[in-house]
Order: structure tokens, then sequence, then C-alpha cells
């Protein structure tokens, strides 16, 4: 574990998790103006940040109630992020556009 | 008009809990929720699932558990300690657990939201069972949770609007706030039925409390109740509702010595009245309470001793040396020895213990030997016992106390007094070099009892009342009531004897009179039959002269009568 063995361990996972793929899931009520905000705004930031590299799933807790259960979603709408490791859980409509980068680990400069 | 002014009683839904329904006059509102507050640790849980089991099981209702702290093993486990068996209702359909992991510090926040994911969750949960019932515990951890109170807020006024028009009756628990009934105020949603359960230390003794601060629409005790959690849940003992309106019986049970029995005017105590046997040390307490007790065993009714000074074993072994043999009483069970260290409890707790044994045994005669064991002898003590009296009478219950004299005779004592129907006093006498035991009665309500002294003598075949000496001098016990005794008794002798030589010499007297009587009637006999033997000689030579004569005038020829003439 010497210094610089370290460091370029932590510079090749940097690069590393610019190919990363992510796994998102979206949990919603129904199309209310609240959720389609909320799809609407996350497919804007896959597609500006992780073309190519995303898989965005939208559920309507309305119609599968045992998915909502099973990842205890009480918010909605409720934001996970599966992958890249560790899941991330984002509540709102995701109007706040720097706070979702931040959770999502995405810098917003990049 | 149909709908308007029709003055129907709120309903009500009973809460698994028999003493919490007297105080609500029935159970929680139906169909509206109730907040149950308290600190960490004093039952709120065990409150809520109390309600769905009782619901699932006696009611045939079915009920929702909403965890956001406990997981479901624990919950269960927690359960199955207190005798309820919640699989088997999970698997009749009449419970369903569920545990939402809110992960605190882990939820990101980015624009509006709401809590329709909870909605959802929970109404398919109610759907799915038929849900009448609903417990929330305890639904704060949002707070810690969710960053946005202004959203946490609307949300939750939300869910307590959409719980009531779906009609299901609702626990949400609660932890206590400083200054406040709950920590963020959740009392400003559920409006309905506060209840506040209280865990307190008092001089190092624990003791359960609960109020119900509130109760929209009804009627409530807004006492606080002493409650108690024990083997089979959540016990509260109501003690303010209370009056004097029991039935007086007029039935007798023994005391079990039949000389005591008699003393109080026949028969023994009055059935379901209180007793109260003072005495100082070593006067015989415990054996008259135990003489009591084995009386009530030999009459196949159940006896609850509560013994807090006294093992079981020590005072089995105790009374068999008085020949009191209890074992097979309490090997069948009848006899329940409850020895529990006075200190361990507080005053409300010993009260719910002791009902709590009576509620579940059906016990008919309760000893508690002594009552001094209930901490110091003051006025909360005597209002505990008090209580404890009119309790225990209302269940029909006969009860004796034993107590140290000295407790008897101050202000709190004179309480104490007030409450008791019988009250015997046993006396240790010193006298002539030995002590010895009497007992009195002091009072003996609605009987003609004696009032005098008995020599109260423990034997090892058992405990029996003498009369005193009461004879000409002072009132002697013991040795010297024995040597009186006998002294009266050889006196009496004495006298007895003296009467009898006079009853023999009348006898006697009678005796040689009545031979004398018999010689001179012998004498008087032997005289009449010489005089007869005399008097036929003289006839008989009377007749010998007359024929002489006859011959003779015949011979002269003498012209007589015709009669002389035929010869």
């Amino acid at each position: 574990m010497n210094e610089p063995s370290s460091t370029t361990g932590f510079e090749a996972a940097l690069r590393d998790r610019a190919q990363q793929a992510y796994v998102l899931r979206l949990y919603v009520v129904g199309l209310t103006p609240a959720s389609q905000r909320a799809i609407m705004r996350l497919r804007e930031i896959c597609e500006q940040h992780l073309a190519g590299r995303y898989q965005l799933e939208v559920i309507d807790i309305h119609l599968q109630p045992e998915l909502a259960a099973e990842a205890d979603i009480i918010a909605t709408p409720t934001l996970l992020r599966l992958l890249p490791e560790p899941v991330v859980r984002i509540v709102g409509d995701l109007a706040d556009n720097h706070r979702v980068l931040v959770g999502l680990d995405l810098r917003p400069d990049e | 008009m149909s709908t308007m002014g029709s003055a129907t009683p709120l309903a009500k839904q009973p809460s698994g809990i028999a003493g919490l329904d007297d105080l609500t006059g029935g159970g929680y509102p139906q169909g509206r929720p109730t907040l149950v507050c308290g600190g960490a640790g004093c039952g709120k849980s065990i409150l809520g699932m109390q309600f769905l089991v009782s619901g699932a099981r006696d009611h045939g209702e079915a009920g929702i558990f909403l965890s956001f702290e406990e997981p479901v093993d624990d919950i269960v486990a927690n359960a199955a300690s207190l005798g309820w068996d919640l699989p088997s209702l999970v698997d009749a359909g009449k419970l369903l657990i569920d545990h939402v992991v809110v992960e605190r510090n882990l939820i990101e926040e980015a624009g509006d939201y709401s809590l329709d994911g909870l909605f959802i969750r929970l109404g398919a949960a109610i759907d799915r069972i038929g849900a009448t019932r609903v417990v929330i515990d305890t639904l704060e951890v949002l707070f810690s949770a969710l960053a946005n109170e202004a959203v946490v807020r609307a949300e939750l006024t939300r869910l307590f609007r959409w719980l009531k028009d779906r009609g299901v009756t609702c626990i949400v628990t609660a932890e206590r706030g400083d200054g406040s009934l709950t920590r963020h105020g959740l009392e400003e949603y559920v409006s309905d039925c506060v209840i506040l359960l209280d865990h307190r230390v008092i001089d190092e003794i624990s003791t359960r409390r609960l109020r119900i601060v509130k109760y929209r629409g009804s009627a409530h005790v807004t006492d606080e109740t002493p409650f108690m959690i024990d083997r089979d849940g959540f016990h509260v003992l109501p003690a303010s509702s209370l009056r004097l309106e029991h039935e007086a019986s007029t039935e007798r049970v023994s005391s079990g010595i039949p000389r005591l029995d008699a003393m109080l005017g026949g028969g023994g105590f009055y059935r379901a009245s209180s007793i109260l046997v003072s005495g100082t040390p070593g006067s015989g307490k415990t054996t008259i309470a135990a003489s009591f007790a084995a009386a009530a065993c030999a009459r196949g009714e159940q006896v609850l001793y509560f013994a807090f000074e006294e093992s079981p074993s020590q005072l089995r072994r105790n009374l068999a040396s008085i020949g009191l043999g209890v074992q097979d009483y309490i090997d069948a069970e009848t006899l329940r020895v409850m020895a529990t260290r006075p200190a361990a409890h507080g005053l409300e707790t010993h009260l719910a213990h002791i009902l709590h044994e009576v509620d579940e045994s059906g016990a008919k005669v309760v000893v508690v030997d002594p009552m001094s064991a209930f901490g110091a002898n003051d006025l909360a003590r005597a209002n505990m016992l008090t209580r404890l009296v009119d309790l225990l009478k209302v269940r029909g219950v006969t009860t004796m106390f034993t107590t140290l004299t000295n407790e008897a005779q101050n202000e709190a004592g004179t309480q104490i007094s007030s409450m008791i129907d019988c009250w015997l006093s046993l006396e240790t006498i010193d006298f002539n070099g030995e002590r010895n035991r009497s007992l009195t009665i002091i009072k003996a309500r609605g009987t003609g009892h004696s009032n005098q002294i008995r020599e109260f003598v423990i034997t090892s075949n058992g405990v029996e009342l003498v009369d005193v000496y009461t004879g000409v001098g002072p009132v002697l016990m013991g040795t010297a009531r024995l040597a009186r005794q006998a002294a009266d008794a050889a006196e009496a002798t004495t006298r007895a004897e003296a009467m009898d030589s006079l009853r023999r010499a009348i006898e006697r007297r009678t005796a040689a009179v009545d031979a004398q009587i018999l010689t001179l009637r012998a004498e008087l006999a032997a005289e009449i039959e010489a005089i007869e033997v005399e008097l036929r000689r003289a006839e008989s030579v009377e007749s010998q002269l007359a024929a002489d004569q006859e011959v003779r005038t015949s011979a002269r020829g003498a012209d007589t009568s015709a009669d002389g003439g035929s010869r």
C-alpha cells in the first residue's frame, strides 16, 4: 500500500467511472404533472450526462405496488440509482437540477 | 331530515384491554385515529399490537401493523414472549405486519414530493385482508428521514383524513416530547383521542401510568391510572370510577378456627369482606392467616397468598410444624403462594400485580402478609390499600391483611381501619415469666361478636382458642391460668366429696330404718300368729264344751225342743 500506487488506482477508478453503466429506476404515481416533470427532467439529465450508458425504468406504483413495497418507497417521485453501487435514493420532482447531479454522483461541470 | 340531528353516541371499538375500556367507556373511537404517546419502552407498541391481536382473535377483525422501526421478526418474537402467536394470525389472514424501512440520512431531496408511496402501500395492505384496524408505529421516523418538514406535515394531515375516510380505527404511536405530548407535535393531527403512557421511576421503583389526555365526544376518566405489562400483555387497573356499590354478601366463610367462628357470631367472616389481623411480632398473624387460607382451600376455593416476608417453602415448613399441611393445596394449585420481595415494585405495580393475579386465577380468598410490605405507613399507601380493598370487594374476594400493631395506630392507620370490616387484634402478654398470646375482636361489622379476650394457643395440632381465666381475681393466661384452674378444680372436688358423704349418710339412715321396719313387721306377724293359735285353741275348747253339754242333756232325757227330741 504505498502512496503512488493508491493514487494511480484512484485516478484509474475516476476514468472508469466515466464509462460506468447506470441503472436507474424512477417510481411515480400515475401520470400526474409531478410525475411527468420528473420523468422529463430525468431523461434530459441522462441524455446530457449518461448518453449511451444508462438504463432507465419508470414504475407506476399504482400499477405495481409490490415493486414499491420491495424498495420501501414512501415518497413519490423517488429515483433509485441501483448501479453503480452504492444505491442512491433521491426523492422529489427533480426540480433541483444541481442536487440531482450531485446525488447521482455526476459532477455538474462535466 | 334523516341525517340531521341524529345524536347517536360515538361508536367505540374495544381495545382488547379491559381496564382501558372501562376508562374510555368502551374503547377507541371507531373509524378514527387515536394517538398513543410516551417515552421509550413504555409499552406503546404492545398497546397497539394488543388492539390488533384481540381484534383478530376475539372479534374476527383483521388488522395491519405498520412498523417503521422494528423488523417483522423482532415484532413476532416480542409478541411471542407475551403469548401471542402472530404467525398463525397472519396465516389466518387476520393480521398483516409490514415493516417499512426508512433509511435516515440516505435520502437526497431534489424538489417537491408526496407520500403517495405510503398511502398506496397502506391502502393495498388494508384491501388485501379487509382490515378495519390499523396500527402505525411510529410515524415520527418520517420527520427524521425527510428534510422537508412542510411536505411531511401536509402529508400527515392528508394521511389522517384519508384514514378517516377509509373508516379504519387507527392507533398512531409517538415519542414523548419535552414540554409537549409528542416530539413533533403529532397531537395537532390526531385530535380525537390522545392517550399518554408514562413510565416513571420513583424511589428507585418503576411505576407505569396511563392518562387519557383527550377523548373528543366522549366522557372518560382523566386521572392517571396504573398499568402493567406482564406475561400476557397490557393491563390497566382503573380505580377512580369505583364507588361503594358492591352487593353486601350475607354468606359466611370460616376462619379455619372453629372457636373464632363462634366468636364472630357463628360461621366466621362475611364473604367479600376485608379482615385485618394486627399484632406484635410473633403474635401469630401468619398462623391466623394461614388457617384462614387452608380453610378456604378445604372448601375448594382458589386462594392467593401474597407472602412478602417468607418464601413459599419456608411458609410451608412453618405451617407444617403447627399441623397445617398445605402441600396438597399447593400441588393442586388451589393455594398459590406469591412470594415477592416488597421492594421489587412500586405501590401501583403491587396493586396491579395483585389484581391481575386475582383476575387470572379467579381467587375467592386473598391473603396479604403483611401489608407493611407496601412501604412506609403513609397516606399514599393507605389510598392504595383502600383501592385494593374496594377492587377486591367488587370481585367478591374475601381479603385478609396482616400488619404490625403499631402501624394501625397513627393517622394512616385510622384510614386503614375505616376500610376494614373485621379487625382481629393479637397481643402477646408478658406475665408470670412467660409470654402468652391473646386474641380480641376489635370490630366486626354486621356481626354480634364476642367482646371477650381469648387465649390463642398454637400447638403442633393447629390453633386453638381457649377461654381465659375469668373467675374471681385477675384475668389469667398460660400456666397461671392452668394453676388457677387446677386449684379451682381441687376445691370443687372437695366440695363435691362433702356433698357425696352427706348423700351417703342419708342413704345409710334410710336403709337402717327400713331394716328396723322389716324386723318390727316380722315380730308383729309372729305375735299375730301366736295369738291366732291361742284363739283357735279357745274356739275348739268352746265347741267341745258345747258338744259335751249336748251329750249331757241327752243323757238326762230332758224334755227339750224338737231339735233334741229327734235323737
